[in-house]
């Protein structure tokens, strides 16, 4: 039986503000237990919530740049159950009417296709604090520095029809929420994390199975194998002649499986109700427009000039568009090396093309290098763009030297090495290691002449017919040449000199 | 001096003759001498009031003092001010101090005012008897074997007795304006928003609004210059221009128009209430006053939809009393839940369980339509009565409370009746309006029997006017309780 796998995302993202969503007490991470909780956020009798515009903004930016519409008036309410790290005994949070509701989609891109994935709602909500069961002798602190942190609660529709799906969309989720500067996005502490709904169906029907929805899936790779082993398990279950249960599970990444937290109906009633102690909030039409103002020019849109603007593959526009830095890293880069496209729209005939190929191949180049290169180096050291010790305007001093054929692209990697472990600017290496390239054919021709005379046999087996020794032969000039010799122009005076 | 009023006292206080340490000194000694029968304190700190005696006797020698400088004042449990125990007369916060201020607290600090105590209520004002405090019941000085009223019944008791020149309470369903009837003397719950509720212990966050309980309208105007204003901490709280609540007080009534609502005075209104009532409309009517009969048709319905509103909010506000974090814990207990469990059952008090049980039920999967959308929906009606009946007068009068004050234990055991005593003054906080009682006579058994008076949003100013002018002409909030002389 072919099965079909059917995924729906809620990702909660922390929003970056400063204070919390409800008091004046600081947002920041890893600070010592309770030193970051005021009287609201402890739920002192008496004290009230005051909401924090702050959230709303971070929440409409979200909502403009999935195309969502924002609801003008959002409600906020309790959602009521008892848990130690809860202060209140309620959560608040946002049911009916959520800042942002529907019309929105984020684009995944997966090998050769791309699908938008749609976005069904995103609410406001406070986090809860932490429970620490360790170190304390069998008991558990509580930790309340988290409680009442923002939070915008995305919801999808069950969209994804693959781990490698939900995947993709949760990275492009990741990199739009700090695109636009919401969240920070880190997964360690917990600032993005993700619930995956899944459920399997017969490749072909229309009705969806029952989903089991596994909680707090804080890294991609979680996430991928969660939903594989749940798939796998729900699909074992049907096949033995059994049946899904709707319940919440946990995934256990030691084991490599989900397990049952508890069903459909052990599951709270939550007694949703709006909040008295909070108005609803109304948004202008105007302060929408202000938000939409100060929107960067989003991850799509950005891919989609990169193709246009600069020929780029979908694939290398999609990797550079993976984060605003690195977008913005490359899209330097390729400006200094290529120079700007003619301001003019009417360029004179030839001359605007000239230019336009320029950049498109500096573009090309500058890709392929921060693509490869460039981003090997910041895996091996587990930086990102921002903690290059390259910057862009370095690298393009490099590349420079590559196009204009100073040195070849073998040495410009031994370049690379050298600017990256500090060794200065392009050129500065250049001399200081002596690695200009030698395109003086006398100087070549040398070298080949020398070549020959010494390899005598090599020279006659090659000239029977053995054309596979032309490596040898460069190789063996390159050698002699410390790698310096203009590799086209070094193939071409061989190729003569070989042919006697 | 036990009569004196507010105003009074401020002059007595600006000339010297007496200093805010003598004065507090002779309200605590009252305290001391006459509390045991009446349990009206649950707090009482002869040095922390002294304190602050001694500096407001310094600001008014020094020529700062305010209208209401040295002068002490009653503060309802309910209150958290910090260095006092701030217990809202639950065995579950018995134990608790705050370390801020309610608003409240910090507008009597700021004007100078001494809080001389910490006065009793009904456990998380849940209550129309004080019968249901964790510190014990409260007596009614007309006749200590009877009820002050609730929730605010240590304040109103406290006054009436000239324990204190006055106090505050609390109104979510009629609590300051019941006691105030029962005890015979004057309360103000004002406009919803008007009064910030920051540091004011929840029980029905869209119902709950404080005011000020004491002898006469002249001085709970001077209160609600202090109390009210806006506060960004509540977010209820409404941005409006400070006023002067006295401003009127002097107007005459002619061509007032009262409204007298048909279902006020109607099926299980007590006859010695109807005839004190009907005695204070003609003193209206002398003074210039016109009455006109008005009709609020959905007055019936506002037991019911409040006690499907003021639980839901009562069970979600009391879900922070975990014993987690402060207040009771039960000493013993199994795991997490049986922690709650245990801690709840001990820590809270059968009506307050009672409520939240309600409130739990009418918030569930599968009721929350039928109860609590329906209540909001009929809460929408009833505050649209109000709407039409003041475009045909300008205040509303009649019974605070359907009869004089009752005898502890008669409606303990029936939460029904006891919910009953309050079918006149609820619906006024379902629509969010102003109402007030004020003294206007005696019913059999010489129990002090409360007019009320409801005004138009923000009309506070009116109703004090109508109550001050009312006051001019009849003494019966200078009487004094057979207990004081």
């Amino acid at each position: 039986m072919q099965w079909e796998v059917v995924i729906g995302l809620e990702t909660h993202a922390q929003l970056n503000t400063v204070t919390k969503i409800f008091s004046g007490a600081a947002t920041a991470y890893g600070a010592e237990p309770n030193t970051q909780a005021c009287a609201v956020d402890l739920a002192l009798p008496g004290v009230l919530p005051v909401f924090n515009r702050a959230a709303a903004e971070k929440a409409v930016r979200f909502g403009l740049a999935v195309g969502a519409r924002i609801n003008r008036k959002s409600v906020f309410e309790r959602k009521n159950y008892f848990y130690p790290d809860l202060p209140k005994g309620y959560q608040t949070t946002q049911l009916e009417l959520p800042i942002v509701a529907e019309g929105g989609t984020l684009r995944i891109q997966l090998g050769d296709y791309e699908k938008d994935i749609r976005i069904t709602r995103a609410h406001m909500e406070e986090d809860a604090g932490k429970s620490l069961h360790e170190d304390f002798h069998g008991m558990t602190g509580i930790d309340l520095n988290r409680a009442g942190t923002p939070l915008i609660e995305i919801v999808t529709e069950p969209d994804m029809r693959s781990s490698a799906e939900a995947v993709a969309y949760a990275r492009a989720l990741h990199s739009l929420v700090r695109w636009i500067g919401i969240c920070d996005g880190n997964m360690q502490e917990g600032s993005f994390r993700c619930d995956a709904n899944v459920s399997v169906r017969v490749k072909g029907t229309e009705k969806l199975g029952t989903r089991c929805e596994i909680k707090n899936l804080n890294s991609f790779k979680f996430l991928e194998k969660a939903i594989d082993y749940e798939v796998r398990r729900q699909i074992e279950l049907i096949e033995d002649g059994g049946r899904v249960v709707q319940e919440t599970r946990l995934y256990d990444p030691d084991r490599d499986e989900t397990r049952s937290m508890r069903s459909k109906e052990e599951a709270n009633d939550y007694r949703y109700f709006p909040d008295p102690d909070l108005l609803p909030l109304v948004i202008s039409d105007a302060y929408i427009e202000e938000v939409r103002s100060t929107l960067p020019e989003l991850p799509q849109a950005k891919r989609e000039r990169f193709m246009s603007e600069y020929s780029l593959p979908a694939y290398d526009a999609g990797v550079l568009t993976s984060s605003r830095e690195l977008a913005d890293y490359f899209e330097a880069t390729a400006k200094a090396l290529g120079g700007p496209l003619s301001p003019s729209p009417l360029p004179q005939a030839g001359e605007g093309d000239a230019d336009a190929s320029q950049l498109r191949n500096a573009a090309k180049l500058a890709a392929n290098w921060i693509m490869g290169d460039l981003s090997a180096a910041l895996n091996k050291e587990g930086k990102d763009i921002a903690g290059s010790p390259i910057s862009s305007s370095q690298l393009a001093g490099l590349l420079k030297r590559i196009q204009d054929s100073t040195i070849s692209g073998k040495i410009a990697k031994e370049v690379f090495s050298a600017m990256w472990s500090g060794e200065g600017e392009a050129d500065a290496v250049i001399e200081a290691r002596g690695l200009r390239q030698v395109s003086d054919s006398g100087a070549i021709e040398k070298i080949i002449d020398e070549i020959i005379a010494a390899n005598p046999a090599q020279v006659a087996e090659y000239r029977s017919g053995k054309d596979k020794l032309f490596g040898f032969f460069v190789g063996q000039a390159m050698k002699a040449s410390k790698g310096k010799a203009n590799p086209a122009q070094l193939n071409e005076l061989l190729k003569q000199k070989l042919a006697g | 001096m036990l009569n004196a009023s507010l105003k009074e006292l401020s002059g007595l206080l600006a000339a010297k003759k007496i200093s805010s340490v003598e004065l507090t000194q002779t309200f605590l000694d009252r305290i001391a001498a006459l509390n045991p029968s009446l349990n009206a304190f649950i707090t009482v700190d002869a040095e922390k009031s002294l304190a602050q005696a001694r500096v407001a006797d310094e600001r008014i020698a020094a020529g700062k003092a305010g209208a209401l400088t040295g002068i002490p004042f009653a503060q309802k449990d309910i209150f958290c001010a910090r260095d006092w125990l701030s217990t809202c007369g639950s065995k579950m916060l018995a134990n608790f101090s705050a370390p801020y201020d309610a608003h409240v607290i910090e507008q009597f600090n700021r004007a100078g005012a001494v809080n001389l105590g910490k006065t009793n209520m009904d456990e998380f004002a849940m209550g129309s008897s004080n019968e249901t405090s964790f510190f014990g019941k409260v007596r009614n000085p007309w006749d200590v074997d009877r009820v002050p009223g609730g929730s605010s019944g240590g304040s109103a008791a406290a006054v009436a007795a000239r324990l204190c020149p006055a106090a505050t309470g609390t109104d979510t369903g009629g609590s300051i304006r019941q006691p105030a009837a029962l005890n015979g003397i004057t309360g103000l719950k004002p406009t919803y928003g008007t009064v910030s509720r920051y540091g004011m212990i929840a029980f029905a966050s869209s119902l709950d609004q404080a005011g000020p309980m004491a002898r006469s309208a002249e001085d709970c105007a001077l209160m609600m210059n202090v109390m009210a204003g806006f506060d960004s901490r509540d977010s209820t709280s409404l941005e409006r221009e400070k006023e002067d609540y006295s401003r009127d007080l002097d107007k005459p009534l002619q061509g007032l128009r009262i409204g007298l609502p048909r279902e006020y005075f109607a099926e299980g209104l007590s006859a010695d209430v109807a005839r004190a009532v009907e005695a204070a409309l003609a003193e209206y009517r002398r003074l210039g006053a016109e009455t006109v009969e008005i009709s609020l048709p959905n007055t019936r319905l506002s037991i019911p939809v409040y006690y499907v509103l003021a639980p839901a909010e009562a069970s979600s506000n009391l879900a922070r009393y975990d014993g987690v974090r402060y207040g009771y814990r039960a000493p013993e207990y199994g795991d997490l839940t049986d922690m709650y469990q245990k801690t709840r059952a001990q820590g809270f008090g059968a009506e307050v369980k009672r409520r939240i049980m309600i409130g739990t039920y009418v918030l569930s999967a599968g009721y929350y339509d039928a109860y609590y959308i329906q209540a909001q929906k009929l809460r929408r009606l009833i505050a649209q009565d109000f709407e039409a009946a003041f475009r045909q007068c300008d205040v509303i009068m009649g019974p605070t409370s359907p009869t004089t004050a009752f005898r502890l234990g008669e409606k303990s055991d029936d939460p029904v009746s006891m919910y009953l005593s309050d079918i006149y003054t609820i619906a006024v906080n379902l629509a969010g309006l102003p109402g007030m009682s004020v003294p206007c006579g005696f019913g059999d058994g010489g129990l002090p029997v409360g007019l009320q008076i409801v005004g138009n949003y923000f009309a506070e100013a009116r109703m004090l006017n109508a109550a001050h002018q009312y006051q001019l002409a009849t003494d019966w909030h200078l009487r004094l309780p057979p207990l004081c002389e």
